[in-house]
């Protein structure tokens, strides 16, 4: 599904090259965590995935189903199925959540060259994954983000990811500032759109979140490269002995 | 030496001298009102339209982008058109005629401003607020029509009053004095129109009194075509725990000044404007705005959102006077604007002047471009760039809008920015 080659890249701004030689890939219906310490490039890989224009692609490429993605913007990119849950989820004062949720959805929908959806069909999808996600109707009626507690902002990801039904998840993050409460009720909202044709990126600080989100894949970045690739087993490595032997051992 | 030099009159100049000179015998008005209008169009004759040596008037030069005024055409037809909001008792303004027929709600006694013309009850109304004060001087030389509006002590209107101005070609100047009693509750919607693209100059002034304990929504929603000049102004006084909430939206005109100049004149008054220019094309808008903190304990907010495309040009200019009696003054203005473009252009001029120590006043203006980290959230939700730019826009605005809580009139001038936004976003 995703396949990343020998990927570096820079900030547009001022040249700093956070990517210097990454490969990975990901196939359909599997979960990939990425770890590693401060400053790898973990949520630099994340924007790049996205299309975020702050970053430059200056070598390699990115292949999603086989085809480049490097010159599509990122709404194209989300329209085709690439979501990220951002680690900080961006307050949008005035833009009211159930119409951008609506506009989102039905953009995408128009992209790939299908029917909007009706006004009481996008409720009732609304309504069921909310429900799912414990997510209050009041959170609902607030602009996108706005006054939301960093849980709440970080199941509204989920909601979004769900109403938006996407084959390649990166989730950049998304335990950090999590009660285990939360994490679990997050947790579950990923665990339920595992699927043998979509796959999921967990970037995560911590072993905790994978002994929810359970990966078959995990990988260290360091300094813009993989360094070790390993399964669930890996993580707990790291866990217990931290990043300090890996990093000598690629060194 | 005589160094006195009579002026060159300009094109528009000389066609708002000759305007007058056209109608002696024909403008209504007694003997009082005929000769404020001869001193006033003397002042416009000798000290010409301003231009940006007169302080008031730096950022819009009157004489300069007033190029000329629009001649009158006699077939011309202004249709009048629906409510803004469903349900609005309309009081219809065609071509600078005031329409009387229809009923008005209880408790509201509509006048002609014409017959206070002819009475003479409207002379004093008409002096200038100051040697600067070019729209009362062109309005008052020049005007025919209008009305007068009293709404008696406790009157609560539960629908809005629309007083609708539509405009087809040639020039048109009203006035609209109006008294609210006190304890009413109103909210008025005071909208200027134009039903096709011929060019037309209209100016209004409105004298706005808002009695004690009054609670009042004044709306301008200046909708006015692409070659039209549009010369606005509102004056109004607050008496003792008065009310007025002035929301002003410029959504179209070539030209457009609006000027706002109130006064608090009992304690506990509260005054609030809010304003939404939205520009675009090679139009020049300018909001004035002064107010004078005259007496202790009065409060006033003022938020103005300014957007601008093209090669737009905005000036917002606002001047809070605070009395050296009106202790416990609370007063803050915020000017923000969303450059969209690198030709578009506005002037910010706030000014604190402030006489008494014990008070609470601020301002701040900020210009920014689209928040990247806002547009980029939501491209990544698969919003295409052109659509998620829109949002924001309308977002930046819509967020003052909706402080009104009236669900109908939030819908309809949502509405409105929205159709203005698809045809220049």
């Amino acid at each position: 599904m995703l396949e990343i080659k020998n990927l570096h890249a820079r900030i547009a701004e001022d040249g700093t090259e956070i990517i210097r030689g990454l490969d990975l890939t990901v196939k359909a219906g599997e979960v990939a965590a990425i770890m590693g310490p401060n400053g790898s490039g973990k949520s630099t890989l994340s924007y790049i995935l996205s299309g975020r224009e702050d970053y430059e692609v200056t070598e390699g490429d990115i292949l999603y189903n086989g085809e480049s993605i490097l010159e599509l913007d990122a709404s194209e990119r989300a329209a085709m199925g690439i979501f990220l849950a951002f680690q900080y989820p961006v307050e949008i004062p005035g833009v009211a959540t159930m119409q951008f949720l609506k506009v989102a959805m039905n953009e995408q929908r128009k992209y790939r060259g299908e029917d909007e959806l009706t006004t009481p069909e996008f409720m009732r999808r609304v309504k069921a994954a909310a429900a799912e996600l414990k997510i209050a109707p009041e959170m609902l009626r607030r602009p996108v983000n706005v006054g939301f507690s960093g849980g709440e902002k970080k199941r509204a990801e989920i909601l979004q990811m769900a109403l938006l039904e996407p084959k390649l998840c990166v989730l950049d993050e998304t335990d950090s500032g999590l009660d285990i409460d939360a994490l679990k009720i997050v947790a579950d909202g990923v665990n339920a759109l595992r699927s043998p044709d979509r796959a999921v990126i967990v970037i995560t600080h911590y072993q905790r979140l994978l002994d929810y989100i359970i990966p078959d894949t995990v990988h260290v970045l360091y300094k813009g490269q993989v360094i070790k690739s390993g399964d669930k087993t890996l993580a707990h490595e790291l866990e217990a002995n931290g990043y300090a032997d890996l990093i000598e051992a690629a060194a | 030496m005589n160094m006195q030099q009579a002026i060159k009159m300009t094109a528009a100049e000389t066609a708002l001298v000759d305007a007058y000179t056209a109608q002696i015998g024909d403008l209504p008005g007694d003997g009082s009102v005929l000769s404020v209008r001869d001193t006033l169009v003397h002042e416009l004759r000798t000290a010409g339209l301003p231009t940006r040596r007169v302080e008031s008037w730096h950022y819009t030069d009157l004489r300069t982008l007033l190029r000329a005024v629009p001649a009158a055409d006699p077939t011309a037809f202004a249709d009048r058109v629906e409510a803004l909001v469903a349900g609005s008792t309309v009081l219809s303004v065609r071509n600078g005629h005031a329409d009387l027929k229809g009923n008005a709600p209880e408790g509201v006694t509509i006048r002609s401003y014409t017959d206070s013309l002819l009475d003479g009850s409207a002379a004093a109304g008409l002096a200038v607020l100051g040697s600067d004060d070019a729209i009362g001087r062109i309005n008052g030389g020049l005007v025919r029509g209008g009305l007068e509006l009293t709404i008696a002590d406790g009157t609560e209107l539960e629908d809005p009053l629309e007083i609708q101005l539509v405009q087809s070609m040639g020039q048109a100047h009203t006035r609209f004095p109006v008294s609210f009693g006190a304890g009413t509750k109103a909210t008025v919607i005071e909208r200027h129109l134009s039903t096709d693209a011929g060019e037309s100059l209209v100016s209004t002034v409105n004298d706005v009194t808002v009695g004690e304990g009054a609670d009042i929504i004044w709306i301008i929603l200046q909708q006015q075509g692409v070659a039209d000049t549009h010369l606005g102004q509102i004056r109004f006084d607050l008496a003792k725990d008065a009310k007025l909430y002035l929301f002003v939206i410029n959504a179209g005109g070539k030209l457009v000044r609006q000027e706002i100049h109130g006064k608090t004149s009992g304690e506990g008054a509260d005054f609030k404007l809010r304003g939404i220019n939205l520009l675009g094309g090679e139009s020049h808008t300018d909001v004035t705005f002064t107010l004078g903190h005259n007496v202790p304990h009065t409060t006033s907010t003022e938020i103005i959102r300014n957007v601008v495309f093209d090669r737009a040009k905005g000036v917002f200019q606002g001047k809070i006077l605070v009395a050296k009696d009106a202790q416990k003054t609370d007063a803050r203005m915020a000017c923000n604007t969303l450059l969209l473009s690198d030709d578009a252009d506005l002037s910010s001029k706030p000014e604190l002047e402030i006489f008494a120590d014990d008070v609470q006043c601020g301002h701040g203006a900020t210009v920014t471009d689209i928040d990247h980290t806002q547009l980029f959230y939501m491209l990544a939700r698969g919003i295409p760039e052109n659509k998620a730019r829109a949002m924001l826009v309308n977002a930046f605005v819509a967020e003052i809008v909706e402080e009104l809580e009236d669900e109908p009139l939030v819908e309809a001038l949502e509405g409105v920015i929205s159709t203005w936004l698809d045809k220049h976003a």
